[in-house]
């Protein structure tokens, strides 16, 4: 027999089960696991819409904010491209790098875009398709936060806000570089 | 003016449900006929509000009244009438009126039903039932309203998904949420017992056929959702263990579960507490699943929406959790078994693993679709859990299951006998192992696709014998076979039902092993009268086409497929919707008794002079939708006569 406290065990133990789902309130579902995050960021090399080769590997060192976008994409990389453009003025002096990679898209559109928006930071256009499945991008707007050994800690899907871009940037650069 | 009316109509609802949920708890403790008489005109009102409601919402749907938030955000001027009638349950507040309108549904039935046949457990089964739809009314009135303006009123709407443009659209959902709606009853039933202490045998007889109508909806529900997932995602599966998906699935193996012990709970007394744990568990699965796919708290292809919505949904899961179980800490001391289990050679026994195999199932894939929050929460880090995890524990206890399935049946109660086992398996399991043997020399395999076709063989003979058995004692009494066929599914309605939908299950299985067992696909990028070949089919590749239709356009392939005996034009497809950020496909497929032929447009040049496209010759698919078809047939032969011996 069961004692007579013994057995209020039992919606007790209702309750941790729903702490860990009111625990779920606090998470950020559009920060996606990928299996990438914690490897070494894929290399590539792609033309900005001038034509001028740009390679990855020439940022390392510094941390890079890798982000898929498509003038189609409306409304969030309409929203994000502003943020984009601040934040990395913001940053631009204390080490990070801005890249934005045009996908499934034609030339015009996506010059089109930039100018529109008046992006100052580098723009390159995946014309193949493979860096974007490189990197498993699902849908745009995603971007991926590389620090600056090369490695992608941060895969946010949907449009970026000032908050996440600051805080995940800040979070790299307080880091020990090499 | 339709809008105020609608929300007048929701917040009267609520006030009446309330009232009807305290009426009936006082009639009930203080004896006063006349109040349970109040709540019972209440829950005539609250069905009468909110099939107003649902009427209302539909109106403003069919008469593009986009100055009301929710039709504009899920319709727009060019969504064909069929699909303003499913949008009007296309998003999240549409969907909770018609779960709601269901729960006042089934209230009126059970009104109808048990008014006079359970006069003790009836005034608290009104009580919980009402409590539930006054829970849900409070979410139609706070948290998300259906009938919220929109100002300024756009001059168009937005559009409902483009995966929603479906038929499966019209069937899923509603047989999904008939299910999780229907589930209410056998919990309502529950807690009426525990609360006047009456948990003996009555509730279980009242509720049996309850569950089953809950069970076989949810079943149904889940096998559309599968062909929903087949012919419109256009990545040639059914099932990806998703979290929704999983929502859905856990209530059904907890349902699965309580259909059979409720067996022993008849015939041997035991089981009481269980049972009726059985019935909690799977309520809570079933607002646990709205839970998850309302709050956005599970990343998931199904999740609706984010926002206040989930607490609301985690204060009520918590409500019936604590309430429940409380209510079955209290009635402890009376929950204990009379029978007890005498061997473990016995039907008792076969139905308590078939429990046991059940509850883990439900319990893996419980703790597969939490598991990301847990190590989120715990170690912080961000994981998912994807269908190689649930395939691993759940293909053992599903193989596990199918082989009680030929048991449990045929097993004597209490303590079998080494002749009857002699007499009911011999022949069974010796076919099954020579079915083995002949199917590996045939060169099947994977292994475990052997074993399945196996186990189906037993299991099928099991089913075989017993019936011709059955028959032929019959027919010694003089009667002719077809009569002597009749009146055995009349009079063993419910074994024979049961029997039907097990074989139902085993075509599923057929289905999902040579699906998963025995499919290829390929993809490739073809220039214009190039072909390709897979599996014996040759496809040739004969152009593209653009087109525009009432709220998208559209460009469509045309491919040209033929493998000796069958030549037909395959037509797939990729639609641009202006509000989607993205194409979505539109496959095209023949289906088949052997295979389906299964064709989706990927990328394609601009000129039409080239495109990919992804081919895959699907095996064995369509059983599975014939399994559900003789499903059915099992399930209305359990439920139907049952409820004509009950008039």
């Amino acid at each position: 027999m069961t004692s007579r406290l013994l057995r209020w065990l039992i919606p007790l133990s209702a309750v941790p089960l729903l702490a860990l789902l009111a625990y779920g309130f606090r998470v950020n579902p559009r920060e996606v696991p990928s299996p990438l995050v914690g490897r070494p960021a894929p290399p590539f090399e792609l033309q900005s819409f001038d034509g001028a080769p740009v390679a990855l590997e020439s940022q390392r060192g510094k941390v890079v904010v890798l982000n898929f976008w498509a003038s189609w994409c409306y409304p969030a990389c309409y929203e994000e491209a502003p943020v984009l453009e601040r934040q990395w003025r913001a940053f631009r002096e204390r080490g990070v790098v801005v890249i934005g990679v045009d996908i499934q898209d034609t030339v015009e559109a996506g010059r089109k875009f930039t100018r529109d928006f008046s992006l100052s930071f580098t723009n390159l256009r995946d014309a193949t398709g493979k860096v974007s499945v490189d990197y498993g991008v699902y849908g745009v707007p995603e971007t991926f936060f590389i620090d600056r050994r090369g490695r992608i800690r941060v895969k946010h899907v949907g449009a970026v806000t000032d908050e996440v871009f600051r805080t995940t940037v800040e979070r790299l650069l307080s880091e020990p570089p090499g | 003016m339709i809008p105020e009316l609608g929300y007048g109509a929701a917040i009267a609802a609520l006030a009446l449900a309330v009232w009807g949920a305290v009426a009936a708890a006082a009639g009930a403790r203080t004896g006063r006929v006349a109040l349970v008489e109040s709540a019972q005109r209440a829950a005539l009102g609250v069905f009468a509000l909110v099939t107003g409601c649902f009427a209302l919402l539909t109106y403003a749907f069919l008469t593009f009244d986009f100055s009301v938030r929710y039709v504009a955000s899920t319709t727009n001027l060019g969504t064909p009438f069929y699909y303003r009638i499913t949008g009007v349950w296309g998003a999240l507040e549409g969907s909770i009126i018609l779960w709601t309108w269901m729960l006042t549904l089934y209230t009126l039935i059970v009104i109808l039903r048990h008014r006079e046949s359970a006069r003790e457990l009836y005034p608290w089964v009104l009580t919980v039932m009402l409590s539930v739809i006054a829970f849900f009314l409070l979410v139609v009135t706070v948290a998300a309203p259906p009938f919220e303006r929109l100002a300024p009123v756009p001059a168009d709407g937005r559009g409902l998904n483009p995966l929603l443009e479906d038929t499966g659209m019209i069937t899923h959902p509603i047989a999904l949420y008939l299910g999780f709606t229907g589930v209410t009853v056998p919990f309502a039933f529950a807690l009426a017992a525990l609360i006047t202490g009456r948990v003996g045998d009555a509730w279980i007889t009242l509720t049996r056929r309850w569950a089953i109508i809950a069970w076989y909806f949810l079943s149904l529900g889940l096998l559309i959702g599968g062909w929903w997932s087949y012919h419109v995602l256009g990545w040639g599966g059914y099932w990806a263990w998703d979290p929704v998906e999983n929502a859905a699935f856990m209530p059904w193996l907890t349902a699965t579960a309580f259909l059979h012990s409720v067996m022993i709970q008849e015939r041997r007394r035991m089981l009481k507490l269980w049972n009726i744990a059985l019935v909690i568990m799977t309520f809570g699965l079933t607002v646990f699943g709205t839970f998850l796919t309302r709050s956005g708290v599970i990343a998931s292809v199904h999740a609706f929406t984010q926002g206040s919505i989930g607490v609301f949904f985690l204060s009520f899961l918590a409500l019936v959790l604590l309430t429940a179980l409380g209510l079955l800490a209290w009635r402890w001391d009376a929950l204990g078994a009379q029978g007890e289990l005498d061997s473990i050679v016995s039907r008792e026994s076969a139905f308590l693993l078939n429990n046991v195999l059940l509850v883990a199932a439900a319990f893996t894939v419980f703790f597969g679709t939490v598991f990301p929050l847990l190590s989120e929460a715990v170690r912080g880090v961000k994981v998912s859990v994807g269908a190689p995890f649930f395939n691993q524990v759940n293909v053992p206890l599903f193989l596990s299951l199918i082989f009680l399935m030929g048991v449990g049946p045929l097993i004597a109660w209490r303590r079998a006998s080494l002749d009857s086992l002699r007499r009911n398996f011999v022949w069974p399991v010796a076919i099954g192992v020579v079915a083995a043997v002949f199917f590996f020399a045939l060169g099947v395999r994977p292994a475990v696709a052997v074993l399945t076709l196996a186990l189906t063989v037993f299991v099928a003979l099991t089913i075989a014998v017993d019936f011709v058995r059955a028959t032929r004692a019959r027919r010694r009494t003089g009667e002719r076979l077809l009569p002597a066929i009749g009146g055995l599914l009349r009079r063993h309605n419910r074994r024979y039902g049961g029997f039907v939908v097990h074989l139902g299950v085993l075509v599923i299985a057929l289905g999902v092993t040579g699906s998963q067992a025995w499919s290829v696909h390929t993809e490739t990028t073809l220039r214009r009268g190039e072909t390709t070949e897979l599996a014996g089919y040759r496809v040739r590749f004969d152009g593209l086409s653009a087109s525009d239709e009432s709220n998208h356009s559209k460009v469509t392939g045309s491919f040209t497929v033929t493998n000796g005996r069958v030549a037909g034009v395959l037509r797939p497809a990729k639609k641009f919707y202006p509000q989607e950020q993205s194409p979505i496909a539109a496959v095209d497929y023949r289906l088949g008794f052997r295979e389906d032929i299964y064709l989706v447009l990927g990328d394609f040049s601009r000129d039409g002079s080239e495109a990919t496209v992804k081919l895959q010759v699907n095996r064995l698919v369509s059983w599975i939708w014939l399994g559900g078809v003789v499903l059915t047939l099992g399930a209305l032969l359990a439920i139907l006569p049952e409820w004509r011996k009950a008039a």
